[in-house]
C-alpha cells in the first residue's frame, strides 16, 4: 500500500465492489456448510434424533399390580389389601425437610412415631424416591392439603394399596408380613431378573406366606405410556397395559382352630403344629408369643423394634420351624419301632427295670425318671409309661447310627420342607458329625442319652409333628403344606396344590398297631397324659415327653426368678386322633412348661377337640367369611359342626 | 395529501428489502406464538416490538448519511467513556460486570458500541479517505481494540467477538491489505492454544468443550445443545408441523423464545422449512449488499457493507449454535428471535442502509 494515494473514486469503488462479493461468496458457502449440517441432522441422522425426541418425550410409568389376598381354609381373610390416602416426600423436590414437616404439621397430624418412621425411611432411600410421612389420611385431611398444596413443592398425596393382616399377632409367623424394599430384596430382584416387575412397587414378603409366595401373590406389574414434559409430568396417558393382579391363596390352615390353639397356650411360650395326615396341609401353626406383623408393613419404628428384637420371650423367633429342642420321650414310640423292625428287640422281650441303666465296664448310672424303675418293661408297656431304662439299653443295642438311619425316616434330622422359609433341621446326630463337628469321637454313653431323646438330638415341633403324621399314616410322609390352592383373579381358574409323598416307610403292620395301641394307652388311665385323654370320645393316641432346658439360649439379663421360670424343662407332646381314622396330628411344646402330660397335653386335647367336636374353649366373635369362597376339594375340611358353638371360657382355659 | 405525506414517509424505504423482512418477521411471529406456548400476550409484545423497531428503521431512513456522520464520534467516546464506567464501578450479574447502574434503569454499554463502533471506523475512513495511509488501518485497529478489550474483560467474549467482527468488515471494506489479513488470521491460529490457556475463564472453555462432547455435561452446559439438537434433528425432512413441535411444547427446549428459536422452526418445518429461511436471509442479505454497493458515500458504502454482513454473521452464528457446530453464545437469530433491544438495533441498522442507499445527492464530499 503506498504512503500517499490519490484517490481514484472508480478505482477504490471497484475494489469496494470486489470485496463485497468475495464477502458474499464466503456468506454463501458459510451458509451451504449450515445447510449441510441440516441436512445431516434432519435426515441422515433423522431416526437417531427422532428417537431421542421419543425417547424425551414418552416415559414408561409402571402401574402396580394388586397383591393377592391369602384366606384361611373358611375363606377368611388373613391378609388383604385396602386403598388409602399417604402423604409422601420426595426429598429431591422439597427443599429444608424439617421446615417442610414443621409446616406439613399444622395441616395435617403428624405424630412423633411418624418423623421417626419418615428418618429411618430415609437414611434408607435414595433422595428422588417419595417417601412417605404419614399414612392412611382421613378424607379431611387429604382435602386440606390439596388446598395447600402449593405451599409444598415436592410433597404429594397419593392413593396406596396397604396391606393389613386382620388376625394381628396369632399368625404373624404363619402368613408374615410384607415391608419395604430393601437394599438386598433390591439386589436380589436385580439378579434374578426380576426387578422390571417390580417397578412401582416398594413393598416385598419378607416372612412367612408373603414371603414363600412372593411370585405368586405380587403379580404382573403393567405399563402406562404416558406423555411427560421435561419436569416429568405426565400430560396424557398414550396407551396401556394393564397390571394383573396376583394370586389370591387359600391356604390349609384353619384361622379358628389357630386361635384355639393360641387361646389354650395362655400365657405359656411355645408352638403348636398341627397337620391333617391325610394330606400334609397345615392346619395350625402357632409360636408364642406372636407380634403385629402389622407394624412391619412401613417401617417399624426403632424402639418398637428393639422392645421386640430384644425381648427375653423372643416373639420374633418362629418356635415352630426354628425352634430347636430335644424331643425326649416324645422319640420313643419311634425308636420302639425302630428296635422291632430293625430286629434288636421282639415285641415281647422284656427287661428288668431297677430304675436305673449301666454300662458294662462303668459304674455311672443312666437314671429312669422314675427312681424305683418300673419293673418289668415290655415295648408297649415302655411306650405308656414312658420307661427310660428300656430305652436306654435299647439304643447301646441298637448303636448310633443304625438309629439314626431309621429315625431319618420319620424325619428327624432334615428339613421337612414346609412351604416357609427359615425351617431348621434339627439334629440326629452319628459319630462322622460329631467328629466334624467337634473333632471329638463318640462316646457310648452319648448313644445311651439319645435314646431318650435327649443329648445331642434336636427336633423342631414341625419334624415332631411330621413324624407323628408318618406314624398315623402307617407310614406315609406328605411334605408340611400351608397352600391348599390358588385362584388366578384373572381367568377366574381354581388349582389345587397336590399333596407330596415325601417317604412310604414300610412298617409292619403287627409292630404298627402295637405302637399305636400303646399311644393310645397313654391317654387312658394308667398312661402319662391319662388326665388329658379323659372322657375322650374319640381314641386319642398320644405321647408325652419332658426335655431338660440345654436348647434355646437365654438373653442376657436374668433376674433371679425368671431364671428358674426359664430353666424349667419343655413340655412337649404330640398325638394324633381319632387313632383308628386319624384326621388330625398335633404337636405341642411349651417352654419351661414343666411335664408333657399335665401341661403340653391338655393343650393337644382342647385342640383336638375343637377339630373333631367343634367344641370351642371361649366365646369368639366369628369373622364373617370371605364372598370369594372357592369349592371344598375334601369334604370334611373343617371342625365337625363348628359353627356358632360357644363354651364358657373358664370350662377349657386354666 | 395524506398520500403525499406517506409517499414522502416511505421514500427513502427499499421495497424489495421491506418485503423480504415482511416475509421474515411473519415467519417470527407464527414460530413465537408456537413457542410461548400459544401465549397471545407474548405475540402481542413481540408485534409491539416490531412496531417500535419498525419506526425507528422509518426515523433512520430520513437520515442522511451526512448527518448520521456527525454522530459516529460523540457516540464511540460515549460509549468508551461508558465501558470505563463499567470497569470501574459496574454491576457484576452472573459472574460479569456488564451492567451500569443509572439509578432509574441499567444499561449494558457494550450493546451500544455494537453499532457505534463500525459507525466510528467507517467515519474514520471517509474523513481519511483522500489521505489514507497505511498507518490510518493501523489507528483504526487501535479505535476497534481499544472498546472490544474493555468488553472481552467483562467478561463478555461473545459480545467482543462480534464487534471485532463488524469492526473487522469495515477494515476490509476499506481496502486492508490481504498480506495483513492473512498474517494475522496466521498469528490468531497460532495465539489459540495460549489464548485458551491464558485469556479463557473456565465457562468458556467448558462452552467450547461442550460443543465438542455435549454428553459430558448432560444436565448442565450440554443440556441446551443436547435438547437443541434434538428438536432440530427430529423435525425431518417436512418437520413435526406447526405448533406440534414435542421438544418445544413439552418444555425440553430452554429458551425456545429466544436465542434457541431456531430449534422451534427447525423442529416444526424441517429441512424444507430450513432450505426456505436461509434462502430468505440469503436474499435479504444479497439485496442489503446490493443497497451498499449503491451508497454514494464512503461512509454510507463501509457502514452499510459492515451492518449487512453483520446481520450474516448473526445468522450464521445463531443457526451454527443451535445445531451444535458453534459453541453456545448469546446471539439471537436476527429479527425471529422473541426480544425489543435485537429487533430494534436490526432494523435500525437497516433503515441506515436503505437511507445511505437512497440519499443520493451530497452536500460535500
Amino acid at each position: 500500500m503506498s504512503n500517499l494515494r490519490l484517490i481514484n473514486p472508480d478505482v477504490e469503488f471497484l475494489r469496494y465492489r470486489r470485496r463485497m462479493e468475495i464477502a458474499g461468496v464466503i456468506a454463501a458457502l458459510l451458509f451451504l456448510v449450515l445447510f449441510s449440517r441440516f441436512v445431516w441432522l434432519q435426515l441422515v441422522q433423522y431416526d437417531h434424533y427422532h428417537a431421542l425426541a421419543e425417547n424425551n418425550r414418552i416415559s414408561l410409568v409402571p402401574a402396580p399390580p394388586s397383591r393377592g389376598v391369602v384366606y384361611d381354609r373358611q375363606n377368611m381373610v388373613l391378609a388383604h389389601n385396602f386403598a388409602a390416602y399417604t402423604l409422601e416426600i420426595t426429598p429431591a423436590k422439597a427443599g429444608r425437610l424439617e421446615d417442610t414437616i414443621e409446616r406439613l404439621a399444622q395441616v395435617v397430624t403428624i405424630e412423633p412415631g411418624d418423623r421417626k418412621r419418615f428418618k429411618k425411611l430415609l437414611a434408607e432411600s435414595k433422595n428422588f424416591e417419595s417417601i412417605p410421612i404419614r399414612n392412611m389420611l382421613s378424607e379431611e385431611e387429604a382435602a386440606r392439603f390439596a388446598v395447600n398444596r402449593f405451599r409444598f413443592p415436592g410433597v404429594e398425596v397419593k392413593a396406596r394399596q396397604f396391606r393389613q393382616y386382620p388376625f394381628g399377632d396369632g399368625f404373624a409367623h404363619v402368613v408374615g408380613y410384607i415391608g419395604r424394599i430393601g437394599e438386598k430384596d433390591a439386589q436380589r430382584l436385580e439378579e434374578s431378573g426380576l426387578a422390571p416387575n417390580y417397578k412401582g412397587t416398594d413393598h416385598i414378603g419378607k416372612l412367612g406366606i408373603e414371603a414363600t409366595y412372593e411370585p405368586w401373590l405380587h403379580g404382573r406389574t403393567g405399563i402406562e405410556k404416558v406423555e411427560t414434559d421435561s419436569g416429568g409430568r405426565a400430560v396424557r396417558v398414550l396407551s396401556r397395559t394393564a397390571p394383573v393382579a396376583g394370586f389370591n391363596l387359600y391356604l390349609h390352615l384353619d384361622a379358628r382352630l389357630q386361635q384355639v390353639a393360641e387361646k389354650v397356650f395362655g400365657d405359656y411360650r411355645g408352638a403348636l403344629v398341627a397337620l391333617d395326615p391325610r394330606n400334609g396341609g397345615v392346619l395350625a401353626l402357632v409360636s408364642k408369643p406372636g407380634f403385629d406383623p402389622n407394624l412391619f408393613v412401613d417401617g417399624i419404628d426403632t424402639a418398637t423394634w428393639k422392645e421386640l428384637n430384644e425381648s427375653l420371650d423372643r416373639p420374633l423367633i418362629n418356635r415352630a420351624l426354628r425352634g430347636v429342642y430335644p424331643p425326649g420321650s416324645t422319640i420313643k414310640p419311634f425308636m420302639g419301632l425302630a428296635g422291632v423292625e430293625l430286629g434288636v428287640r421282639k415285641p415281647g422281650d422284656t427287661i428288668a427295670d431297677p430304675g436305673y441303666f449301666t454300662l458294662s465296664g462303668s459304674s455311672h448310672r443312666y437314671r429312669d425318671w422314675k427312681k424305683d424303675g418300673h419293673g418289668m418293661v415290655d415295648l408297649k408297656r415302655s411306650i405308656t409309661i414312658s420307661c427310660d431304662t428300656y430305652y436306654y439299653g435299647l439304643a447301646h443295642q441298637m448303636g448310633i447310627e443304625r438309629m439314626a438311619g431309621y429315625l431319618g425316616h420319620f424325619g428327624f434330622g432334615r428339613r421337612t420342607g414346609v412351604d416357609l422359609d427359615g425351617e431348621l433341621a434339627g439334629l440326629m446326630p452319628t459319630p462322622a458329625w460329631k467328629t466334624k463337628r467337634f473333632k471329638q469321637p463318640w462316646w457310648p454313653g452319648e448313644t445311651v442319652v439319645a435314646g431318650i431323646g435327649q443329648g445331642y438330638v434336636l427336633a423342631t415341633p414341625m419334624q415332631l409333628a411330621v413324624a407323628t403324621m408318618a406314624l398315623a399314616n402307617d407310614g406315609v410322609v406328605y411334605k408340611p403344606q400351608l397352600l391348599r390352592a390358588w385362584k388366578d383373579p384373572a381367568s377366574g381358574k381354581v388349582s389345587y396344590a397336590a399333596p407330596q409323598i415325601v417317604d412310604r416307610i414300610r412298617i409292619t403292620p403287627e409292630y404298627l398297631r402295637l405302637v399305636k395301641e400303646a399311644m393310645i394307652d397313654v391317654t387312658r388311665p394308667g398312661g402319662t397324659a391319662s388326665a388329658a385323654g379323659a372322657n375322650a370320645p374319640y381314641l386319642f393316641a398320644g405321647k408325652t415327653g419332658t426335655a431338660q432346658v440345654v436348647g434355646i439360649k437365654q438373653g442376657a439379663r436374668y433376674v433371679e426368678s425368671q431364671v428358674h421360670a426359664r430353666h424349667r424343662d419343655h413340655a412337649l407332646f404330640i398325638a394324633f386322633a381319632p387313632a383308628d381314622d386319624p384326621k388330625i396330628v398335633v404337636a405341642v411344646m411349651v417352654e419351661n412348661g414343666g411335664h408333657g402330660g399335665s401341661t403340653a397335653a391338655p393343650i393337644a386335647r382342647k385342640v383336638v377337640d375343637y377339630w373333631l367336636l367343634g367344641k370351642l374353649p371361649t366365646i369368639y366373635a366369628p369373622e364373617e367369611a370371605a364372598d370369594e369362597a372357592i369349592p371344598d376339594e375334601v369334604e370334611d375340611s373343617g371342625p365337625a359342626g363348628s359353627e356358632s358353638r360357644v363354651v364358657v371360657p373358664e370350662e377349657i382355659v386354666e | 395529501m395524506i398520500q403525499r405525506f406517506i409517499l414522502r414517509l416511505v421514500a427513502h424505504l427499499d421495497g424489495p428489502l421491506m418485503g423480504l423482512l415482511a416475509l421474515l418477521l411473519l415467519i417470527s411471529t407464527a414460530t413465537v406464538f408456537s413457542a410461548s406456548g400459544e401465549n397471545t400476550d407474548r405475540v402481542v409484545a413481540h408485534l409491539t416490538n416490531m412496531g417500535v423497531a419498525f419506526t425507528a428503521l422509518l426515523i433512520m431512513s430520513h437520515i442522511p448519511p451526512q448527518r448520521l456522520m456527525q454522530f459516529a464520534l460523540p457516540a464511540y467516546v460515549v460509549g468508551l467513556l461508558l465501558l470505563l464506567g463499567v470497569a470501574l464501578f459496574g454491576v457484576v450479574v452472573n459472574g460479569s460486570r456488564r451492567w451500569l447502574e443509572l439509578g432509574i434503569t441499567r444499561i449494558q454499554p457494550s450493546e451500544l458500541m455494537r453499532l457505534a463502533v463500525p459507525m466510528m471506523l467507517a467515519w474514520y475512513f471517509h474523513y481519511k479517505q483522500e489521505t489514507l495511509r497505511g498507518r490510518d488501518f493501523a489507528i483504526a485497529a487501535l479505535m476497534l481494540v481499544l472498546p472490544v478489550g474493555f468488553i472481552a474483560k467483562q467478561p463478555d467474549l461473545g459480545t467482543s467477538l462480534l464487534i471485532t467482527a463488524s469492526g473487522f468488515y469495515v477494515l476490509y471494506l476499506a481496502g486492508l491489505s490481504w498480506k495483513f489479513i492473512l498474517g494475522a488470521a496466521v498469528a490468531a491460529g497460532s495465539a489459540l492454544p495460549l489464548a485458551w490457556n491464558y485469556l479463557l475463564h473456565d465457562y468458556q472453555r467448558q462452552r467450547v468443550l461442550t460443543l465438542i462432547d455435549p454428553a459430558s455435561d448432560p444436565l448442565g452446559a450440554g443440556y441446551h445443545i443436547i435438547q437443541s439438537t434434538i428438536a432440530v434433528g427430529s423435525g425431518g425432512l417436512a418437520g413435526k408441523g406447526w405448533m406440534m413441535g414435542t421438544q418445544t411444547h413439552l418444555d425440553f427446549l430452554p429458551e425456545r423464545s429466544t436465542d434457541f428459536i431456531f430449534a422451534v422452526f427447525s423442529e416444526e418445518f424441517g429441512l424444507i422449512g430450513n432450505l426456505f429461511l436461509l434462502l430468505l436471509y440469503a436474499a435479504i442479505i444479497w439485496r442489503g449488499l446490493w443497497l451498499a454497493a449503491g451508497a454514494t458515500s464512503l461512509f454510507g458504502r463501509l457502514l452499510s457493507g459492515a451492518i449487512v454482513l453483520n446481520f450474516f454473521t448473526y445468522a450464521f452464528v445463531n443457526m451454527g449454535m443451535v445445531s451444535g457446530i458453534l459453541p453456545v453464545v448469546g446471539v439471537p437469530l436476527p429479527l425471529v428471535s422473541y426480544g425489543g433491544t435485537s429487533m430494534l438495533t436490526v432494523l435500525l441498522s437497516l433503515g441506515i442502509v436503505m437511507s445511505a442507499a437512497t440519499h443520493k445527492k451530497l452536500v460535500k464530499t
